[in-house]
């Protein structure tokens, strides 16, 4: 269809507003980082880096930095190997209630995470003896489990089935087609799901407030209980300013190894 | 030949049976056991009682719970306000997606695309408790950047409530509105377009004939996600929302001392988001999710 010129001027104007609503909220949090005022005031009376210095020494943020990374790199590693396997028999075989794993599997994050993080919650005080460190691994993990699944999914259709036919017509076995064929055309989509599978687990707070054990603080949680304080302001404005500029890392790490249908970051 | 070859590729290849056993033993068991296991014991104790001296969980049937919530004005205020919260989020993240991704998507150059999905995406994947901080200090009254910029106009800014829950929410999952129609804009065919065009359609009409019926699915798919997530958050009120309350917020404090009332509270929108599903699964937007 021809557009008039008025309308895709009109069209490019609009994107333009979205993009600084989209950007302008991400900017100020890097400008307030360096801001001299002690409370969350705008504008910046004046600059400093005094408090990325204070933030990088702080005690708890680098306490609930370590947490948040064993607690994403646990969760990584069980959401992988389910996620791989659950794929794997996804797109390979046609059997019985196929429709229904694959609807029950992206349940975790579909419903809030409110929901997710009540019912474990419930579960673990109820009966199996109150939060750990190992119930908040395990929520994080189900939830983590569907970006590994979606990535390695795609990229298996993609794949189609028959570059293992053409392994196991020249005599090659089960094992030895998956050793020499599959897992090496997937090894870059499990790579990336496992960056964002890392990504969700590392950001994530409303499941981690429910099954988190006492005592146990990870970064978001760190956050949060710092938030409504009035004199670590400065604090809290580092460490945000920090994740922003960090989460730009798996985006482009994932764009490179996933493919074009992978990018949405198998969570849409 | 067959035969033979069928019996060296061994004891896996004779029983694909076991194989995909082997492949869904584990996972199953995880999903099964502990989220939908998980999910049924709240759907029970959403029928449970506390007692009132012990403050123990007692295991008896009653519908007390959803009794409390829909004759207490201020729960099931609450519900109703989460409600009017997730359509207004889902009615603006389609306001502001739909001409966005149509503009990424047919008018801005072709090798601009990569580029655009990147700015798009790259803050979807920014900490979700950043962006809502960096809203605290976007609507904050009076010291605020919204509140500063609107002065010399004589204006105040929204400050903490219930506009800025609604602001904050649609600025946090504007992406997940934006992908899905981009994606279904891009597979529109042009050959289409065009025969609309040929047939002396102004594009007005091609947009409200052809383009708005395309991509509903699209626009139904990432819905899902902005009322879906809408539903359930209650930071973002904790934090922007000043006094109000929504529905997660009602599961957050009651839950140490009541979690069976806690439980009924947070089936509703297990419930609602199901209906929704039941409702829109028609329209082929579950296969785009």
């Amino acid at each position: 269809m021809t557009l008039s010129r008025g309308t895709k001027i009109l069209l490019g104007v609009f994107a333009l507003i979205a993009g600084a609503f989209i950007y302008v909220p991400l900017g100020i949090i890097l400008i307030n980082s360096f801001s001299t005022n002690k409370s969350l005031t705008w504008p910046p009376t004046g600059f400093t880096t005094e408090w990325w210095g204070r933030a990088l020494d702080n005690e708890g943020v680098r306490s609930a930095l370590l947490t948040s990374v064993i607690v994403a790199l646990c969760a990584t590693a069980i959401a992988l190997v389910l996620g791989l396997l659950i794929s794997l028999a996804i797109a390979r075989y046609r059997f019985f209630g196929r429709e229904s794993i694959s609807l029950l599997i992206v349940l975790p994050i579909a419903l809030p995470g409110i929901v997710t993080g009540i019912a474990l919650n419930n579960v673990f005080t109820s009966y199996l003896g109150g939060l750990t460190f190992l119930t908040l691994v395990v929520a994080h993990a189900t939830f983590c489990m569907v970006v590994v699944y979606n990535n390695v999914l795609a990229r298996l259709r993609r794949m189609g089935g028959s570059v293992e036919e053409a392994s196991s017509d020249l005599g090659a076995g089960g094992w030895t087609t998956f050793r020499l064929v599959t897992f090496p055309l997937m090894k870059s989509a499990i790579l990336a799901g496992g960056i964002l599978a890392f990504g969700l687990s590392f950001d994530e707070i409303i499941v981690t407030t429910f099954t988190a054990g006492p005592g146990i603080t990870t970064l978001p949680i760190w956050i949060y209980q710092n938030l409504f304080r009035p004199n670590q302001a400065p604090i809290v404005n580092v460490v945000a300013a920090a994740l922003v500029l960090v989460s730009i890392i798996p985006i482009y790490v994932a764009q490179k190894f996933g493919s074009d249908d992978e990018r949405a970051g198998g969570v849409i | 030949m067959t035969t033979t070859t069928a019996t060296h590729r061994g004891f896996w290849y004779r029983h694909p049976g076991l194989r995909l056993g082997g492949l869904l033993t584990a996972p199953m068991a995880w999903l099964v056991v502990v989220y939908l296991g998980s999910l049924a014991a709240l759907f029970l104790t959403a029928f449970y009682q506390v007692d009132d001296f012990t403050g123990q969980v007692v295991r008896s049937f009653s519908l007390k719970n959803f009794q409390n919530l829909f004759t207490t004005s201020a729960y099931y205020q609450s519900v109703f306000r989460t409600i009017s919260i997730a359509v207004l989020v889902t009615i603006l993240c389609l306001v502001i997606a739909v001409p966005l991704a149509f503009f990424m998507a047919r008018v801005a150059p072709r090798n601009w695309r990569p580029v655009m999905v990147a700015l798009v995406l790259t803050p979807l994947w920014a900490s979700y408790l950043v962006k809502v901080y960096a809203w605290r200090s976007m609507l904050q009254p009076e010291t605020g950047v919204i509140a500063w910029f609107l002065k010399p106009l004589g204006l105040g800014g929204p400050g903490y409530g219930y506009l800025g829950i609604v602001i904050t929410l649609t600025y946090l999952w504007l992406p997940y509105m934006i992908l899905p129609v981009y994606a279904g804009l891009t597979r529109l065919p042009d050959s289409m377009l065009d025969a609309s065009a040929d047939l002396g359609a102004h594009s007005g009409r091609t947009f409200r004939s052809i383009v708005i019926p395309m991509i509903f699915p699209s626009v139904v798919a990432g819905s899902i996600f902005t009322f879906s997530l809408s539903l359930g958050d209650y930071i973002t009120a904790q934090i922007v929302g000043g006094k109000v309350t929504m529905l997660g917020n009602v599961v957050q404090q009651t839950y140490v001392t009541n979690l069976p009332f806690a439980a009924a509270v947070a089936t509703l929108p297990v419930i609602i988001i199901l209906l929704y599903l039941l409702a829109v699964r028609k329209t082929g937007a579950l296969e785009n999710v």
